[in-house]
């Protein structure tokens, strides 16, 4: 039975875990592709968030360009998904087989190259960033949601049920797996493993870019403004375990309703110090259980 | 009728480890082969060599066609699938997604159902666990999956490396029977690497021994299996 409670706090209770839910699903959209590229290549990719921001940007081109809402959003998913494929034949691939630390070294690379090349290009100034969802929150009873947060929910279940489908019922979803459980056994069925790979750095850099354009609205869109929910979406993995995609969205979630409910409830976090509590929660999972909720445990004989 | 397989004095190398030197022998369409020797001997490296899986000096013509600049895919395309040591099974995945991936490098990929059908009436046991997490197969299904998974490419050659591996003999007895099945009803060239002497003598027409990287001795397997001296001197019962 629950306790006594005015309506009221209850209702707060649920708004904040509603508006947890909406930045965790962003924050689960960045986890997975973090997570869709170390399984694959035991890389961890630092500049997936500035390559969302970036993809975000040419959104906002497109959109000051006419285009309209939709339209960007799918051709900036085109191009973010087409970026990660030539970024990972480029500039991934002659080192593939080089010590993972250069490769990491890399990546770090990369996200000074896209941060740059975003505020050289566009500038360093704050640009708002249209919302597709109505103005006018969702009412449920007592409840008051915000549209926005709601379609950013939305959305994101959207694309999860169809990467979903993809990697579970069709043929190449099917190789995509294979390649990056075992890259051996793969070349020997005659799938050609590189190729998978680069298609993995393409449906990662999607993923980013939907992350990236349903956060602008709210963060406003400039070159460091990925930079939080990156390490958001870092603590996410961590959380969910970095092997596993459903650990990645779940992950998400729990970090976006902890940090809300953690930033509301409790008062001397407030919120200059909810991004502490990400970093608080990757030191801790690392240090109690790093494989992560869902990962697994790796064991190697020395 | 030119040979399906030939191999002319193939060297093999890891890193700057000579593992095969002058390797030499072909394979006729439809033949059965077998590669013998102790561990070590380079049986498993010449399989891999030519699925193009280690480097290589030297010829390597497949179906007349020379492949030793083909990657390794590309030499499964045209027709050469590899069940490799230690069954390489995705372990993760279920037997029937390890199958459908079996038919990947197949130019024409329609007909699916039929081709499972034609492997399941090979393997029975793996029909029923076909919707199974591979990795938890016994030792035997895993290699009859393997197997399976092999056929699905409908093969022109079938190289198998050490099936009998860790398997319990009357396992190893039914595999070696569906193997000399398959090859009556389908025509398939099969190169076996084999410990296990005395059934790949039963199953091959033709066998090489090795030792340390070169081809010792090569044969009609009658010949090995009723010479006494040379049986002892090479396989020592």
């Amino acid at each position: 039975m629950w306790p006594p409670v005015s309506y009221h706090l209850m209702d707060i209770f649920i708004q904040q875990v509603v508006s947890g839910l909406a930045t965790g699903s962003i924050y689960a959209a960045l986890a997975l592709a973090l997570v869709m590229i170390y399984e694959a290549t035991d890389v961890v990719n630092f500049a997936q968030g500035e390559m969302a921001m970036f993809a975000t940007y040419i959104c906002w081109a497109m959109l000051s360009a006419g285009v309209p809402y939709w339209g960007a959003f799918c051709g900036t998913l085109a191009i973010a998904f087409i970026g990660g494929l030539l970024i990972e034949r480029i500039v991934i691939r002659p080192v593939e087989n080089a010590p993972i630390l250069t490769i990491v070294i890399i990546t770090i690379g990369l996200l000074e190259i896209f941060n740059s090349l975003a505020g050289w290009i566009f500038s360093y100034v704050q640009k708002p960033f249209p919302s597709p969802f109505p103005k006018e929150p969702v009412r449920f009873g007592e409840i008051v949601i915000g549209s926005h947060e709601l379609g950013q929910i939305g959305v994101t279940l959207a694309v999860l049920a169809c990467i979903f489908v993809f990697f579970r019922f069709t043929p190449l979803g099917l190789a995509m797996r294979a390649a990056a459980q075992n890259p051996v056994s793969s070349r020997l069925v005659g799938i050609r493993v590189g190729w998978m790979l680069a298609l993995g750095w393409g449906l990662a850099a999607m993923f980013g870019a939907v992350a990236g354009v349903m956060i602008a609205p709210i963060v406003f869109l400039e070159p460091n403004m990925m930079g939080g929910i990156q390490i958001y979406a870092f603590a996410a993995a961590t959380l969910g375990g970095f092997t596993s995609p459903v650990g990645a969205v779940v992950g998400g979630l729990i970090v976006g309703v902890v940090e809300n409910l953690v930033g509301t409830y409790v008062s001397f976090i407030g919120t200059e110090l909810k991004l502490t509590v990400a970093l608080a929660i990757i030191i801790i999972v690392l240090l109690v259980k790093p494989s992560g909720l869902f990962g697994r445990a790796v064991v190697r004989r020395v | 009728m030119s040979p399906l397989l030939e191999v002319q004095g193939l060297d093999a190398y890891y890193g700057r480890v000579k593992a095969l030197d002058g390797v030499t022998f072909s394979l006729a369409a439809g033949g059965i082969t077998t590669i013998l020797g102790a561990n070590g001997a380079g049986k498993t490296t010449t399989l891999r060599a030519i699925s193009r899986m280690v480097r290589t000096e030297g010829q390597i013509r497949f179906a007349g066609e020379p492949i030793e600049t083909c990657s390794t895919e590309e030499v499964v395309r045209r027709g050469v699938a590899h069940a490799p040591e230690g069954r390489g099974t995705f372990a993760q995945l279920t037997v029937e997604e390890n199958l459908r991936l079996g038919a990947w490098g197949r130019r024409d990929r329609a007909g699916l159902e039929q081709e499972f059908a034609r492997v399941f009436g090979y393997f029975p046991a793996l029909q029923v666990r076909r919707k199974q997490q591979a990795g938890t197969l016994s030792g035997g299904e895993q290699q009859m999956l393997a197997v399976a998974r092999a056929l699905m490419l409908r093969p022109r050659l079938l190289l198998m490396d050490e099936p009998s591996l860790g398997l319990a003999p009357l396992i190893v007895q039914e595999i070696f029977r569906i193997l000399r099945a398959v090859n009556a009803e389908t025509g398939v060239a099969i190169l076996l690497v084999e410990q296990n002497a005395a059934l790949a003598l039963d199953l091959a027409d033709h066998v090489f021994l090795m030792e340390t990287g070169r081809v010792v001795m090569e044969g009609p397997s009658g010949l090995l299996r009723r010479d006494d001296s040379i049986r002892k001197a090479y396989l020592g019962y």
